[in-house]
């Protein structure tokens, strides 16, 4: 049978993976593969192939699919036979251009979102089977560029954004002054033992936008909460390892955070408004550790607001009057349940909230999740074009009064903002902690 | 020819018979040792109430979003699967046979449903047949041991009709009825046919994740 070609733009060039399958043979590629099957996979991947009927029903789950005018090459389905299908088939004897394609496939055309498995009868989790390949991939050292590189900073800092040792308590303090100049007597309390609770957020928040810990440090102030942020590593809860399958940084990584939790002696830990790193501190990376959920308590910041909000211990001054509408990012809507908590606090801040279809945890995922964009510019594109729904999405809530776009995820602003850009949509993006910063009632300066 | 019909009746169907038990326990619990093996934290997920939430979800027609999304399919679908699986067990010819066997006998379908489900049956795979000749997203991870998994289960529902409406050479038909049956069930834990006996423990499995873990709905 003569297959459709696939539709695609000029193939993106990564020098990582150029460079990775470079010198490739197919022995080499085919002892990894059969490596990582024999030794670090069990009943769920054989499982889910034995029982995958072909039937394509997971097809319409996925935004790249029906962005591409339900191009099969898209589909969940399609996705796994480009790739694991055939390296099983040929009892991993492929070449370096299939795994270059696998590469691409597997690291640039899924976000691991996880809205597949709704969607296929019998729950196959197409996302773990995305990261198996990522997971063979790496073992290969064909992980693209800028991800890989993402990974070496969090080997070698223990942190995303190669922040070195000095420049994280700089940007404290330098952010605690800022804060003093509207509320003289702001601390952000810097490893304080025997605090309530342990504020850790990703490693761009102090690179590049330092606003996010100003803003949280006002909000926890006005709402009294004994907090503290580590002075040591530990400080940073992101996590790129877990998506190009470092498996063993990524422990290294979690351990890390919660041990400086430990250390603390916190109650529990209150992380910033990131989808990803939810999903390695709830969802992955204590698995990977061997606890079954986070060994200390652990809220992601729209839990703590909504706990804030409806314990009155911060006040609205006046509610946001633009009408806003909700992106709900996967990881902490369709992987933590979030949805309800997030229209509440919505609700509480702002006069109206347009609702976009589908919602919840039927949401279309934003396209840069999964580490897509991580993946950096080369395939910027792919990940834009790839989700004409959620552009479309965007635009009838716009269409229907939206002004400003609220999601609590960092990768959702960052690729909402390329599509939002790309299309021509103009919606205003913010982050909770950007409304709530500006409604709450503060103390007045003196 | 009398010669033939005593081997399929007789060492044939108990050969059938005991790849299709023999098989499906051992792929049962080849499945489970893999996960004692190698996947031991599955056991701390699973849960039963969420299980059973997904599982009932979804072994309801429409009350899953993706059913919703497709009725055809969806009608079609829950027909065949429920005629398939009914329409051999309570055929009255057949319960005919395991009172013969055995001296054990049940409540059985009047003859013309049993033939209007059986052409739900050939009817529905014809239609399986079409979709994935004619929709792009199945047809591109469609593979010949698609279509051979088609014609298993068809085979036993077509010359089970023409034999009963004795159309051609009676004896002929019927033999290969049987023969096909057997196939069919011999086929079932070496084939994707083995969705039949997995499909609860993969939907189980990702009903307990989400009820349990990502506290979010499946269906
Ligand atoms: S992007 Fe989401 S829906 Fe598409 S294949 Fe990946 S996990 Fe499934
Ligand atoms: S819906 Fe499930 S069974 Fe059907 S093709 Fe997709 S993964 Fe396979």
């Amino acid at each position: 049978m003569s297959e459709p070609v696939k539709q695609e733009g000029a193939q993106a060039l990564d020098e990582g993976i150029e460079a990775g399958i470079s010198g490739l043979t197919t022995e080499q590629i085919a002892s990894v593969i059969n490596e990582v099957i024999d030794n670090e996979t069990g009943a769920r991947l054989k499982t889910y192939v034995d029982t995958c009927v072909h039937c394509g029903l997971c097809s319409e789950a996925c935004h790249f699919y029906l962005s591409h005018e339900k191009d099969p090459h898209y589909s969940p389905v399609g996705k796994v036979k480009q790739t694991l299908w055939e390296m099983l088939r040929k009892k991993g004897r492929v070449g370096p251009a299939f795994i270059k394609n696998a590469a691409i496939i597997a690291h640039t055309e899924c976000n691991l979102c996880k809205r597949c498995a709704q969607y296929c009868p019998f729950g196959i989790d197409i996302a773990y089977l995305m990261l198996v390949v990522r997971r063979i991939i790496h073992k290969l050292g064909v992980t693209p560029l800028y991800i890989q590189d993402t990974a070496h900073s969090h080997s070698v800092t223990m942190n995303q954004m190669w922040v070195k040792g000095d420049e994280w308590p700089d940007t404290l303090q330098w952010q605690e002054e800022e804060a003093q100049t509207e509320i003289p007597t702001l601390r952000i309390p810097l490893d304080k033992e025997g605090a309530d609770i342990m504020y850790s957020v990703i490693a761009p928040e102090p690179k590049f936008q330092a606003q996010l810990i100003y803003q949280m440090a006002v909000i926890m102030d006005v709402a009294g909460v004994n907090w503290t942020m580590p002075a040591t590593l530990g400080w940073d809860n992101s996590d790129m390892a877990m998506y190009t399958g470092d498996n063993e940084i990524m422990g290294r990584l979690k351990r890390t955070h919660y041990e400086t939790a430990q250390r603390l002696r916190v109650k529990r830990i209150v992380m910033g408004e990131c989808g990803h790193a939810f999903r390695s501190v709830y969802d992955m990376g204590n698995r990977w550790l061997g606890w079954k959920m986070p060994p200390i308590p652990m809220v992601h910041a729209i839990d703590f607001y909504h706990e804030l909000l409806s314990q009155g211990r911060i006040k609205i001054k006046q509610k946001y009057p633009e009408p806003v509408t909700l992106h709900d990012p996967c990881n902490v809507v369709r992987g933590g349940g979030l949805g309800e908590k997030l229209r509440e606090v919505a609700h509480a801040m702002c006069e109206t909230v347009v609702e976009m279809h589908p919602n919840r945890e039927h949401n279309y995922c934003c396209s840069a999740g999964g580490g897509v964009i991580n993946c950096g510019p080369p395939f910027k594109m792919t990940r834009v074009n790839g989700n004409r729904v959620k552009a479309e999405q965007l635009f009838a809530a716009k269409t229907r009064g939206a002004k400003t776009l609220i999601t609590p995820c960092h990768n959702c602003h960052s690729g909402l903002h390329d599509i939002v850009e790309h299309f021509g949509i103009g919606l205003e993006i913010k982050f909770i902690s950007d409304i709530l910063y500006e409604i709450i009632e503060k103390p007045e300066a003196t | 020819m009398h010669d033939v019909y005593s081997f399929v009746t007789g060492p044939l169907a108990w050969a059938a018979f005991l790849l299709f038990i023999g098989g499906s326990l051992f792929k049962l619990g080849w499945m489970l040792h893999l996960v004692a093996k190698k996947e031991r934290f599955i056991f701390t997920y699973m849960s039963w109430r969420y299980s059973f939430r997904s599982i009932l979800h979804w072994i309801m027609p429409f009350a899953t979003t993706n059913w919703k999304l497709h009725p055809v399919l969806t009608i079609v679908t829950f027909a065949f699967h429920l005629c398939l699986l009914a329409t051999p067990l309570f055929l009255l010819s057949h319960i005919i046979l395991w009172d013969e066997a055995w001296n054990i006998r049940w409540w059985a379908f009047p003859d013309a449903l049993a033939d209007v489900m059986t052409v739900v049956v050939i009817l529905s795979c014809l239609f399986f047949l079409i979709r994935r000749v004619q929709q792009p997203e199945v047809r591109f991870v469609t593979s010949t041991s698609d279509f051979i998994i088609l014609a298993i289960v068809a085979m036993p529902f077509i010359t089970g009709f023409i034999a009963y409406h004795q159309w051609f050479n009676y004896k002929v038909s019927f033999i290969l009825h049987i023969l096909s049956g057997e196939v069919m069930l011999a086929a079932i834990p070496f084939t994707r046919l083995s969705h039949m006996i997995l499909s609860p423990f993969t939907r189980a499995y990702m009903g307990s994740e989400f009820g349990g873990v990502r506290h979010a709905k499946d269906w």
